[in-house]
Order: structure tokens, then C-alpha cells, then sequence
């Protein structure tokens, strides 16, 4: 009884304001709902939230060569999902691994790239 | 038929239309949100799943009206609307970009068109109260807990990014993003439950938010909520 009860909670534990499940998207949209507000429409950096003065650090310019060709895929994808700060860049840069699953922070990487035309530089 | 009897009589039908005049006059708070408000607020949810769906949201969703809003604030607001998200209730619906810098355009962002009277705005915040979210744990943040300042400032512009999004007051002066809600005047507009647990859970409320997820200790999150909510 005592062991259904401690499972009980778990249970509840665990449903207790879990996310209701947004359906998936493809990279473009996930680039508009979540990136653009700092990175911009354009991918230079300059979202709202930088024009606005929000920002203390300058969010990313994605349609640079020069910068975006310094990172490896790996760093991308790693400070999608777990923020700037497990780069060594800006808290600002938010963590998104709650959020993404692993497929969509690939798709991200890919599309990264796209607006970039860049590959990391060897 | 005595007097008394007259009275009596006299008496009943005088109450009995009383009780009646009062029934038509009580005012029906979900009667006047149907016809004012529900043109652009969803009460009955779910919350958008799409992007598509997010973009065509029309107003805030008020389906947890009643755990989110203060009831005197409401019934202040619904009065009287004033801007409170000056990028719209999507950002991305008002923007341009102009030499690869985007901007909010101002002249297409609109104020809710509904104004109501005292008694109707009273009624209808009576109704949204009505519409709370039922597994919201209640009684979490005692609003009057002390907490310091200093580090609830670290918290919210250095070691997590919410100044990226929202706007606040520090040290009377107002810094941050514009992409979310002004923080502003929070205290006077959110019950500090809801705060915490949409901090704790940004997709629980809103599947499609833009406002990321982030584990927090409780300590953290109820530091976080306090500042948030504490008169600035």
C-alpha cells in the first residue's frame, strides 16, 4: 500500500503542470517562434529585443560568415540546448533544450548554416 | 380579508417584485464577456499549438483568467484599457525590418476596443475570477517575504536572460526587452502563484510561448516571482 502511494505521488508529481504538447515545426518556424525576437528576422542580430536596448551582450549575427564559421555544429547545438553559458557566452542566450526535442535543434543547426552559407572552418 | 390579512398580502407581492426587479438587474458577467470580449479572448481554451495558431491569436488567453489577474485590477483595466504589451500580443505580427534591423510598428499594434461600464467591468471580473486553472498549486509565495533585491536583480539580468525579454524597473529606471510582457507593473496585475508557476512551466500555459523553460530551485523561482511582483 505504502509502496502504491509513494508511486501514486510520483505519478502526480510528474503530470503536475506538464506541458501541453505543442506540435512539431519545421526549422523556419521554430527560427521565427523562438530566435527571432533576438537574432532578427534577418539573422543579423538585431532583433526587437536588441533594437529595443534589451540586451547587454549582442545577440549573434547568423548571417555572418566570418563569425558563425568559428563554431562547430556541436557548439551550436550545444548552446541551443543548454544556453550561452555552457559556451562560455552570454546567460542572455537562453536554454532551449527544455523546449526543443533533438531533432529540431539538428533541423536549427541546419538551417543555421543556411543562413550563414557557412561550414565550420576546418 | 382583514387589514391585517391586506397587509400581509400587501406585503408579500411588494417582496416578491423586489426579488424579481433584483434578479433582472443582477448583471451576468459571461452574458457581457460573450458579447464584448469573446470576439478576441479565448475562456474556454486550449492555447494555440501552432505557430499558425499563435499568430492568429487575436488577445491574451483567458481561459486561467482567474488564477492569473488580480480581481481589482481587472475590474480597474476592463474600465479603462491601457497599452500593455507594446509589441502586441505577438511580436511577430508587427514587425519590420529595415537594413537588417527590426523594429515594432506602433501603428499596428491595437488596444482592446471594449470599454466597459463600473458595474458591467465588476461582473465581468467576477466571471474571469471564476476561471481558474485547477491544478495550479495555490498558497506558494507569500507575497510579503522578505528577499534581496540585489540578488533577485542578478538573478533576472545576469544569470538568467528574463531582461533579454521583459521589461522591469531597477533602481527606479526601466531596462530590458520588449518581445514579452512589461514586468512593470506586474505586482499591481498578477496574483504571485500564477508568476511562480508560469515561471516553473512556461508550456503548461502556452504550448507555442517564446519564452523558454529553465529549471530553477524553488528558492530561485520564489526570489524571481517576489521581485517580479514587489511594488517598484
Amino acid at each position: 500500500m505504502k509502496r502504491f502511494a509513494v508511486a501514486l505521488g510520483y505519478i502526480i508529481a510528474a503530470t503536475a503542470l506538464s506541458p501541453a504538447s505543442g506540435q512539431a515545426e519545421p526549422a523556419e518556424v521554430i527560427y521565427k517562434l523562438y530566435c527571432v525576437q533576438c537574432h532578427g528576422t534577418a539573422g543579423t542580430g538585431q532583433g526587437i529585443n536588441q533594437t529595443a536596448g534589451g540586451l547587454a551582450v549582442s545577440a549573434r549575427d547568423h548571417a555572418s560568415a566570418v563569425q558563425m564559421s568559428k563554431l562547430a555544429d556541436d557548439e551550436i547545438r550545444l548552446a541551443i540546448a543548454k544556453g550561452g553559458d555552457a559556451v562560455q557566452k552570454s546567460e542572455l542566450m537562453p536554454p532551449w533544450g527544455k523546449v526543443l526535442t533533438g531533432k529540431e535543434i539538428d533541423d536549427l543547426v541546419v538551417y543555421l548554416r543556411k543562413l550563414c552559407q557557412c561550414v565550420v572552418a576546418k | 380579508m382583514t387589514l391585517n390579512q391586506l397587509l400581509k398580502a400587501a406585503w408579500g407581492g411588494l417582496t416578491l417584485i423586489i426579488a424579481m426587479a433584483g434578479e433582472a438587474t443582477a448583471l451576468d458577467g459571461k452574458a457581457i464577456f460573450a458579447e464584448k470580449c469573446a470576439s478576441c479572448h479565448n475562456v474556454t481554451g486550449p492555447a494555440p499549438t501552432t505557430l499558425q495558431g499563435v499568430l492568429q491569436r487575436k488577445a491574451p488567453d483567458l481561459f486561467y483568467a482567474g488564477s492569473k489577474f488580480k480581481r481589482e485590477w481587472l475590474v480597474r483595466w476592463i474600465q479603462s484599457p491601457t497599452p500593455i504589451r507594446p509589441s502586441g500580443v505577438m511580436f511577430l505580427n508587427h514587425l519590420v525590418t529595415k537594413d537588417g534591423k527590426d523594429s515594432i510598428n506602433k501603428e499596428t499594434v491595437k488596444l482592446c476596443s471594449s470599454k466597459l461600464s463600473a458595474p458591467d467591468a465588476e461582473a465581468v471580473a467576477d466571471y474571469l475570477t471564476t476561471l481558474k486553472d485547477s491544478k495550479m498549486r495555490v498558497g506558494v509565495v507569500d507575497r510579503g517575504k522578505k528577499f534581496s533585491t540585489s540578488r533577485a536583480v542578478q538573478l533576472f539580468t545576469k544569470q538568467y536572460p528574463c531582461i533579454g525579454c521583459h521589461t522591469v524597473k531597477i533602481r527606479n529606471k526601466e531596462a530590458g526587452g520588449v518581445s514579452g510582457p512589461p514586468l512593470t507593473d506586474a505586482g499591481d496585475r498578477l496574483n504571485p502563484d500564477w508568476v511562480y508557476a508560469r515561471i516553473e512551466n512556461p508550456q503548461y500555459w502556452d504550448p507555442k510561448t517564446w519564452m523558454p523553460k529553465i529549471d530553477l530551485s524553488h528558492e530561485k523561482r520564489e526570489t524571481l516571482t517576489l521581485f517580479v511582483v514587489s511594488p517598484k
